[in-house]
């Protein structure tokens, strides 16, 4: 009857967010009378498997096929619905990111569950089974009941921080039988952009807009990144008019961000920008213009010249770092 | 090759969020709705691309919605599309939605399906996996280009910290965003010819609801903006340590 959690590793690493699906699925559990198992799918090392222990899992099912290694989502839809049905699960949890996006949909349809993407909350089961999420990009919040049977929450990383405890997972191998189909889509060629943090998954941000004026001026913003250990990101006009990459680009119509900490420098704050950042838990905002919208949605803000901030900031952090080695 | 785009109507993106009847559904008063940013820049607009370069031969539209969606089903027709349909039901969820699409699509049988990265409304993401489990077909989500050669696709995809490149045969379901086109204005001859295009009413089969939402909550207000001198980053550091606890 266990609670099935999709665990995702890069290169054989579990990711951090997934310990803490692992853990959201652990506070689930025991109301429902059950206990975690865990799916990793692919080249991941039996003491990786059993450390989902220290987060809440009893058992993780390992599926070793190697083609796993690389996001397929109708086998990795196949093997969870194997491991679901071995396990008679009642619900199933996934990561509300780039592949669990591809593959909890596929399982929802398969096992005719309702869905919940975006998870903000545990489930409330005084009143059904409800769970918030954020809507309208972040400018509401919606209570969304699950009504079927079994359940499929794609919970939104950085949202329940892991904590590590005691504990050892049991390792099985569950042997799935896949199809040709599962497979068709082939990965001709990866490029990873190595040795930055990635943006979707950084718990730190420093992001630039006009107020930069032009390319020349990244590198004092890309300082400070560096100092802070933080991804880089940007407004859509510098994206658009190709002072940094596109992939940087947040907002609306760009990538969204959920970290701890956005500072947002020489960015106006225009409402579809706020709608990719505004799940940041801390906001900082340095602009020169004191009426620039982007204060009313920030915790701390510098009224100031970038130009002339952003290095003594750098600075600040520098010397904070030294003390606190 | 024939294309399905789906287009999904939201609130413009600058509309202000008001909640009515005890927070139990939002006011649509005064709201001003548009294509989805990413149905319209992206899905929409590269199968118009794959047509103008005499790759596709016919691009369908398709929305699920009640009689107010239909201007904006039109106005996506006005950018270019040969056929659009408007699945005439309210849809809880993106559950429904699928089926809905996908007893439509199996009748008809697409080369390619697509769609945007999510809706801006209730921010998903989970139409387009939906649709191609429903359909039996291949999916890629998050795709910041698209090229057709013969029957296979090439698509670059989003991968976390970087990119990818995928081949697959069609049909097959792709999600868009950013990337995939090149932005563009409509023309007024297409849109006075859009007037003539047929836009096709269907009534689907029923589908009982896996989900239902029971309220809406605005955002708390921010506490209050603690402003620091732009001469002491000594002290925004500090805050950000023992205030913030975020360094
Ligand atoms: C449908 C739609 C979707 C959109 N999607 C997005 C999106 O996804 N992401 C996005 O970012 N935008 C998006 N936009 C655009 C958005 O509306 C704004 O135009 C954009 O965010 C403004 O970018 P900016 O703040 O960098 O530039 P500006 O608005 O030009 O602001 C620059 C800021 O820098 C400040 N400044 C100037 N000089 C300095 C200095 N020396 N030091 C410090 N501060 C200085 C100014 O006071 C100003 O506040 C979208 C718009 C539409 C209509
Ligand atoms: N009501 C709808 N009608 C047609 N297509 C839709 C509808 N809702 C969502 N879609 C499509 O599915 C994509 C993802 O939406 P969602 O899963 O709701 O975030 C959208 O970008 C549209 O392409």
């Amino acid at each position: 009857m266990s609670v099935i959690v999709l665990v995702e590793h890069t290169g054989g690493i579990i990711k951090k967010q997934s310990f803490e699906a692992v853990q959201y699925a652990a506070q689930i559990a025991p109301k429902m009378g059950t206990t975690v198992t865990a799916v990793a799918l692919g080249s991941v090392t039996e003491a990786e498997m059993e450390n989902l222990g220290q987060y809440g899992a009893q058992k993780v099912l390992h599926v070793a096929d190697g083609r796993l290694d690389e996001l397929h989502s109708r086998a990795y839809a196949s093997a969870l619905i194997a491991a679901a049905q071995k396990e008679n699960s009642k619900v199933v949890v996934a990561l509300h990111d780039i592949r669990g996006r591809a593959v909890a949909p596929r399982i929802a349809v398969k096992l005719k569950a309702g869905l919940v993407a975006g998870a903000l909350s545990y489930p409330d089961t005084e009143k059904g089974f409800v769970i918030k999420k954020a809507v309208f990009s972040g400018k509401a919040f919606a209570y969304v009941n699950i009504l079927s049977d079994v359940k499929v929450i794609m919970l939104m990383p950085n949202t329940f921080p892991p904590q590590k405890q005691e504990g050892k997972a049991v390792v099985e191998q569950l042997d799935v039988s896949f199809s040709e189909k599962d497979f068709s889509v082939k990965v001709k060629s990866v490029n990873k952009v190595t040795g930055e943090v990635p943006l979707a998954d950084a718990e730190l941000v420093v992001s630039g807009g006009r107020g930069l004026k032009g390319p020349e001026n990244w590198g004092i913003l890309e300082d400070l990144a560096k100092e802070l250990g933080a991804a880089t990101a940007c407004s859509r006009p510098v994206a658009d008019s190709h002072w940094r990459p596109h992939h940087e680009h947040v907002g609306q119509t760009g990538g969204t961000v959920r970290p701890n900490l956005y500072i947002a420098v020489g960015i106006s704050g225009a409402i579809q920008h706020l709608a990719g950042v505004n799940g940041s838990k801390t906001i900082v905002v340095i602009n020169k213009d004191p009426e620039a919208p982007f204060f009313k949605a920030a915790n701390y803000g510098v009224v100031g010249d970038a130009l002339e901030v952003l290095p003594r900031l750098t600075a600040a952090v520098k010397k904070f770092k030294e003390h606190h080695q | 090759m024939k294309i399905l785009v789906c287009i999904s109507q939201v609130p413009d993106t600058s509309t202000k969020i008001v909640l009515k009847n005890n927070n139990t559904s939002v006011n649509s008063d005064g709201v001003t709705y548009v294509i989805n940013p990413y149905d319209e820049w992206y899905a929409l607009i590269r199968a118009i691309e794959l047509k103008e370069s005499g790759i596709a031969t016919e691009i369908h539209l398709i929305t699920v919605g009640k009689a107010d969606v239909e201007p904006v089903i039109r106005k996506a027709l006005a950018l270019g599309g040969d056929e659009a349909i408007r699945i005439d039901a309210e849809s809880n969820d993106p559950y429904e939605t699928a089926h809905y699409i996908a007893e439509y699509a199996a009748g008809v049988g697409y080369d390619l399906i697509l769609c945007g990265k999510e809706s801006i409304d209730y921010n998903n993401g989970t139409t387009g996996a939906m649709l191609a489990e429903l359909l039996d077909l291949d999916y890629i989500g998050f795709a910041t280009g698209i090229s057709i050669e013969a029957n296979a696709a090439a698509v670059n995809r989003e991968i976390e910290g970087g990119e990818e490149t995928d081949a697959c045969n069609l049909p097959l379901v792709i999600s868009c965003q950013k990337g995939v086109a090149e932005a563009r204005i409509p023309n007024m001859r297409g849109i006075m010819a859009a007037r003539t295009r047929p836009l096709k009413v269907i009534t689907p089969s029923g589908i009982t609801a896996v989900t239902e939402i029971l309220s809406y909550e605005l955002p708390p207000a921010k506490a209050g903006i603690k402003l620091v001198s732009p001469d002491d980053m000594d002290e925004l550091v500090q805050l950000l340590h023992t205030e913030a606890k975020v360094i």
